[in-house]
């Protein structure tokens, strides 16, 4: 028999891809029904008019992370109060693509927004690592010389390591450690300017996700505990 | 005007509105959309300012009036008007409405309008009757707009052209963008701002007001305005997090400051979302806290005096008393450095 713990453990493996944090966190999980071997999972987003590209990769996620739990044999997602909720329900259903799910709407798949907010979510990890090491004693060359084998294995250094592998770029311990745009390794003399610039995409995605569980918490009456700051 | 410490400021609230989100005029799309900015609402003011939500839906004049001009210290309100009529059927917010109330209050409000560059030729012809009947200066456009079966817009598709072309030929100077969410083309990002980057370009005797400076894409918006001199942020949404988040805000500001500089900055309410009272006293008040100035730096008067409506009020050539100037001084350049490669 699945339980709701580990339910719940592989939502934590689905992350919103645009905030480039989990669902389980986000409070985005709002119920769990079991019964044998189907599993119910009910999402709830912060606002009504949340992107539905967003969500619905969530929700198909969602689907198959459970889904890849044994003892699951079948998966229904159900997304709350949105004024794409039906689409998105009947969609993950029936494993229909994105462009079937909204004909109208979709003029291609998502793989290229994905990506988008891979690299973004890429460069705000890529800051916060090279911010902890430099305030950490270490100098723009050491960070240069840095090789992927020496990332700190700390929640920012293994999504750093996932991203690259998500994002095709090299994964091998002896790689250099942060990469710029193209995939070249960042040199010293890039730094000031790559943080800069870096910095400033942090600062987007966490304020983006400091608005969306405020926005939650209103939405729902929720306490500060079930959806952390 | 607002009086602080011998400092005394201009005040233009650069994005109000009065609209009708009452029962009888919404379905359910507008009910969502008025649940929504209800939510920002609650979830950004000071408990003392939060409404109970049948005033949200549709507040008086009376209340606009105290809340902006009795004691809400601006000198000079932008009225910008969102139609959202397959939300609203009645309009949510219209031109028509908001020069109803300007006209009874001379002197207090700059009434906006808008354009539908959807409606092709009709939208060229009732720009222009905008234009001759209320004198407007800028539009606001919201390129989610829905719109029969349209779900939104680009500012560089082909008809939001030939309606920038007309605001050029009418001396339409002041472009007010809001973005997303736009679901048109779903596949892509919603608050996606590039198109503000082609419009920019092409046109660069207007001037291109992004409100809440492109967030929540921060960084784009940042990229786009270093590189194009007639693009602005406005502070609607931002603001508000001086009270709930206040070092979020030190580094949107900061940001924003050392990308676009002090001279392309305007303060905004959006009102009724937000009241400008407290806003401004924060504001005022605020300074970028000290273990964040090694990185970015702090915010002088000077600056603080031009956001809060010098700016503005260059935009739309008001007469700032001359006691509410600063003396002449350089233009503040912003240090945006170029644009490196990154992942």
């Amino acid at each position: 028999m699945t339980t709701e713990p580990e339910v719940l453990g592989a939502l934590a493996g689905v992350r919103d891809p645009e905030l480039d944090q989990h669902l389980v966190e986000l409070g985005f999980v709002a119920g769990l029904e079991l019964d044998g071997t189907t599993v119910a999972v009910r999402l709830r987003l912060p606002t009504f008019w949340c992107a539905p590209n967003f969500a619905y990769l969530m929700a198909v996620d969602a689907r198959t992370a459970v889904e890849a739990l044994p003892g699951v044999e079948s998966v229904r997602v159900f997304l709350d109060d949105h004024f794409t909720s039906d689409e998105i329900t009947d969609a993950v259903q029936r494993g229909q693509r994105f462009t079937e799910a909204f004909p109208d709407h979709a003029d291609g798949e998502l793989d290229e927004l994905r990506t988008l907010f891979r690299r973004k979510a890429f460069t705000a990890r890529q800051a916060r690592l090279c911010d902890a090491l430099l305030a950490a004693g270490r100098t723009p060359e050491d960070l240069e010389a840095m090789r992927v084998g020496d990332l700190p294995h700390d929640a920012d250094g293994e999504r750093c390591r996932e991203l690259r592998r998500d994002l095709g770029l090299p994964t091998a311990p002896g790689s250099p450690a942060f990469l710029v745009g193209d995939g070249a390794p960042l040199t010293a003399s890039q730094l000031p300017r790559f943080l800069r610039y870096a910095r400033l995409v942090a600062t987007s995605l966490e304020g983006n996700a400091g608005l969306c569980r405020g926005l939650l918490r209103t939405r729902y009456d929720l306490s500060e505990e079930e959806v952390a700051v | 005007m607002y009086e602080k410490d011998g400092r005394k400021y201009y005040v233009v609230d650069a994005h109000t509105h009065f609209w009708n989100a009452a029962p009888e005029n919404r379905n359910r799309y507008g009910e969502g959309f008025i649940a929504c900015f209800y939510d920002y609402h609650r979830n950004l003011s000071p408990e003392e300012y939060v409404w109970p939500k049948e005033k949200y839906d549709r507040y008086s004049e009376e209340d606009m009036i105290h809340d902006l001009f009795e004691i809400g210290y601006v000198d000079k309100a932008i009225m910008q008007p969102t139609y959202l009529r397959d939300f609203f059927p009645g309009g949510f917010n219209t031109t028509e409405q908001d020069a109803e109330m300007a006209e009874k209050h001379p002197g207090k409000f700059i009434v906006n309008g808008s354009f539908e560059p959807r409606d092709g030729e009709k939208g060229l012809d009732d720009l222009r009757a905008l234009h001759e009947r209320y004198g407007i200066q800028g539009v606001k456009l919201y390129t989610a707009e829905w719109h029969g079966s349209s779900k939104g817009w680009k500012l560089n598709d082909y008809w939001s052209y030939r309606h920038l072309e007309l605001c050029e030929e009418l001396g339409i100077k002041n472009i007010h963008v809001h973005k997303g969410p736009t679901i048109w083309p779903l596949n892509r990002d919603a608050f996606d701002v590039h198109d503000v980057d082609h419009a920019a370009s092409k046109f660069p005797d207007l001037t291109f007001i992004v409100e809440h400076c492109g967030l929540p894409r921060l960084e784009d918006f940042c990229w786009i305005a270093t590189q194009e001199p007639n693009v602005y942020g406005g502070l609607a949404v931002a603001i508000p997090f001086i009270h709930t988040r206040p070092k979020y805000f030190a580094k949107i500001i900061g940001e924003l400051l050392y990308w676009i500089g002090e001279d392309r900055i305007t303060f905004a309410s959006d009102y009724a979302l937000w009241q400008p009272k407290w806003l401004v006293e924060r504001f005022v008040d605020f300074q970028i806290p000290e273990d964040m100035q090694d990185e970015l730096g702090t915010i002088s008067h000077e600056a603080k005096a031009k956001i809060l409506g010098l700016n503005a009020a260059k935009l739309y050539g008001l007469d700032v008393p001359a006691e509410l100037r600063l003396p002449e001084s350089e233009e503040d350049v912003a240090i945006g450095s170029e644009p490196v490669s990154v992942a």
